[in-house]
């Protein structure tokens, strides 16, 4: 099977708080972060989930790394479900977001002991990825110093060898480049090209265009929860500008000209 | 791969966090401890003169109808009364009151010989009722109450095996049992016995006024202490990590909720216990400065054997955990730590009143359904303990109530970890 992730038709709503309805000028008490939501990302390849702020792409991620449940719809990660199998799913992902930190009084090298622990890999081939990724992002020579005193690039960089202490088949990454200075963000993306040129499955969020041009194999535009375009990046754009494409589309769906 | 290696990571890392931090180390550990005893050695040294018994001081008693049978047994023991008439009782109860006299003690005048008809197994006796007078707010006057209290106590218990042997005995007992008439052969009888054993009422009479002292101090102290030893660690580990973001990193791993709630309750509870301890040690260390040096000798803790500790071990322990799981729940509901702390600090005046009433209860409740109420129950136990009248039934029952309230408590925090309104509160 090479459709490594599959979702059917998820739905997510959020009750609004008072100040929340404030703060989004709404009267409404029930907000549709995620509707009828359906995508496929194939093995080895890296799919984009492109959409503006507030589409609703965190809420899909989300979803899809079991830390929040939907009320509709079904996903599949791996051939698991993330509604009756979460475990086996958070198994087989690693899952990258600026929102999940580290805890800043431990080193990286405690951190990626504790977290190898956490996802049961066995001690021997711990410390050899341990060894292969510190050395692969240049952490090695900070590897002891707690992560509060890393500098921002450096703790990104610490948090994505963390992620992926277990070697995961899927790598689901939340905005990838967001609050990194130009070289921090090219490590990244660089070695986001790398995991997908090794056979792993790679979804990433964003909403930059330039980002989907230069890495994703297939896009999906997100606009207001909704799936308006899914394809390889050639059947979305026909050749065309991606930002363009986007716009018309936002056009259409949201029903305004920007 | 063990399938708890998730728990013992958790645990692994909340100790790290804790012990590798030397100044968290010093303020939830040394500090509180550190604290108490400077406190309370200031606080002794200024109480010390309202309330040090003088070893020199002669208390002022006094007794009416004092019986021969008695008399004899306490001032060998150096207890000495001034008898009076019973027409100045009125007065010596007002110079009670007004802290010039220690201690009043009514007998009813045929007191050896109500005693005497009841022991030859007569029908229809009122039992001889002794009133005593004395002043709690004077640490002589209510030290002389203890005192009193036990010796009467051991005289009571020491006559009725004397009425035992009689029965069955034809020697010079009979004389005991059929003395009725003179009060003067029933009261030899009587003493005998009584002087003979005096060494042994001697401690009991130690053991008790500790034990009375332990007793009403401790047991509130010990709970306050757990408390915020609980307090200082759980909200920040919980409560804090929530706020810092650091849960949800660990909550994308295949790691069960239910290692997360039990890892952090066994960890903190560990934690919170050396915090407890630290400021138990500081109020045992600054003890005796507290009550005063006379009385320093009688609070020994060596009056209390090993299984004594370890009832208190186990009750102070699932008190922790007890503590520790509410605690806990409080700073998962809160987003920040600062928000739970404002969720805890009315939990706390709940357990310092109840910690009140179980300690101004008069002794250990023997109902077992009071055994139930959490930190009542503790309170009551520790009473029971310290005051050497416990029932180890109620003991079971308080650490078993703690231990499953615990599990409830793993339960919930385990359903909240995995309840993303609880995790991702925007
Ligand atoms: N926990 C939450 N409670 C209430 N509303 C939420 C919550 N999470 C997201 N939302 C709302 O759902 C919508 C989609 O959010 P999100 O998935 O973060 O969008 P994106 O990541 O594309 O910027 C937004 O309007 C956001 O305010
Ligand atoms: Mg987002």
């Amino acid at each position: 099977m090479s459709d490594l992730v599959q979702v059917q038709g998820l739905r997510k709503t959020f009750k609004l708080s008072a100040k929340q309805r404030k703060l989004e000028n709404t009267k409404q008490t029930l907000k549709v972060a995620v509707n009828d939501l359906s995508l496929t990302a194939r093995k080895g390849e890296i799919y984009g989930l492109l959409g503006p702020n507030g589409a609703g792409k965190t809420t899909v991620l989300r979803m899809l790394a079991t830390l929040i449940k939907p009320d509709a719809g079904e996903a599949w990660v791996d051939g698991y479900s993330i509604i009756s199998d979460p475990e086996k799913v958070r198994a087989s992902i690693g899952f990258l977001t600026s929102e999940l930190k580290l805890e800043e009084f431990f080193s990286p090298d405690y951190l990626f002991d504790f977290f190898s622990q956490l996802h049961k890999v066995p001690t021997d081939v711990s410390i050899r990825r341990k060894a292969e990724l510190f050395a692969r992002f240049g952490i090695d020579e900070f590897a002891g110093v707690k992560v509060a005193n890393l500098s921002s690039g450096m703790k990104q960089k610490a948090s994505l060898a963390i992620s992926i202490v277990h070697d995961p088949d899927i790598v689901i990454f939340d905005e990838p480049t967001n609050g990194l200075d130009v070289i921090t963000a090219r490590v990244v993306t660089n070695y986001l090209e790398e995991l997908r040129d090794q056979g792993k499955t790679i979804i990433l969020s964003t909403h930059i265009f330039s980002l989907v041009e230069k890495l994703c194999d297939r896009v999906g535009i997100i606009i207001e929860g909704r799936m308006v375009a899914e394809g390889s990046l050639q059947e979305i754009t026909g050749g065309e500008d991606l930002e363009e494409r986007f716009f018309d589309l936002y056009s259409a769906s949201v029903g305004e000209v920007v | 791969m063990s399938t708890q290696s998730g728990l013992f990571a958790i645990i692994g890392k909340e100790f790290r966090r804790f012990f590798t931090d030397r100044r968290i180390v010093f303020t939830t550990v040394l500090l509180p401890g550190l604290m108490i005893y400077l406190i309370y050695s200031v606080m002794g040294n200024a109480l010390q003169d309202m309330m040090v018994i003088d070893e020199e001081y002669q208390p002022v008693l006094y007794a009416v109808n004092l019986p021969d049978s008695l008399a004899g047994a306490f001032s060998s023991i150096g207890i000495d009364f001034e008898q009076v008439e019973p027409g100045r009782i009125d007065a010596i109860r007002a110079d009670i009151t007004d802290k010039k006299a220690d201690l009043l003690i009514v007998f009813p005048a045929d007191f050896d010989e109500r005693v005497g008809r009841q022991l030859s197994g007569e029908q229809g006796v009122d039992p001889p009722r002794i009133e005593i007078f004395f002043n709690s707010t004077r640490t002589e006057s209510a030290y002389q109450y203890q005192v009193m209290r036990v010796l009467l106590d051991q005289y009571k218990t020491a006559l009725a095996p004397l009425f035992a042997v009689n029965a069955g005995s034809d020697s010079s007992m009979d004389t005991g049992g059929a003395g009725a008439g003179s009060s003067s052969g029933a009261g030899e009888e009587v003493d005998d016995p009584a002087s003979g054993e005096l060494p042994s009422y001697d401690l009991a009479t130690q053991e008790d006024a500790a034990g009375f002292m332990f007793a009403s101090l401790l047991p509130m102290f010990i709970m306050v202490f757990l408390f915020s030893g609980c307090m200082s660690v759980a909200p920040e580990s919980i409560a804090g990590e929530k706020e810092r973001g650091t849960i949800a990193t660990m909550l994308v791993t295949p790691l069960a909720r239910w290692e997360l709630a039990l890892g952090k309750i066994i960890s903190l509870a560990c934690i919170a216990l050396l915090s407890g301890l630290s400021s138990f040690l500081g109020v045992m260390l600054s003890l005796p400065k507290l009550i005063g040096d006379a009385t320093d000798e009688l609070v020994g803790p060596v009056l209390y054997v090993l299984s004594d500790y370890l009832l208190i071990l186990a009750v102070i322990l699932s008190t922790v955990l007890l503590f520790v799981g509410v605690i806990s729940l409080l700073s998962a509901v809160a987003r920040t730590i600062k928000e739970a702390t404002t969720y805890i600090t009315p939990l706390m005046l709940v357990v310092l009143m109840i910690s009140a009433m179980g300690v101004f209860a008069q002794g250990a409740a023997e109902n077992y359904l009071f055994y139930l109420i959490p930190a009542y129950n503790s309170v009551q136990s520790m009473v029971g303990v310290f005051s050497f009248s416990y029932n180890p039934a109620c003991i079971l029952i308080t650490v078993g109530a703690n231990l499953a309230y615990t599990g409830i408590c793993v339960a919930v925090l385990t359903w909240m970890f995995g309840n993303e309104k609880v995790v991702f509160t925007k």
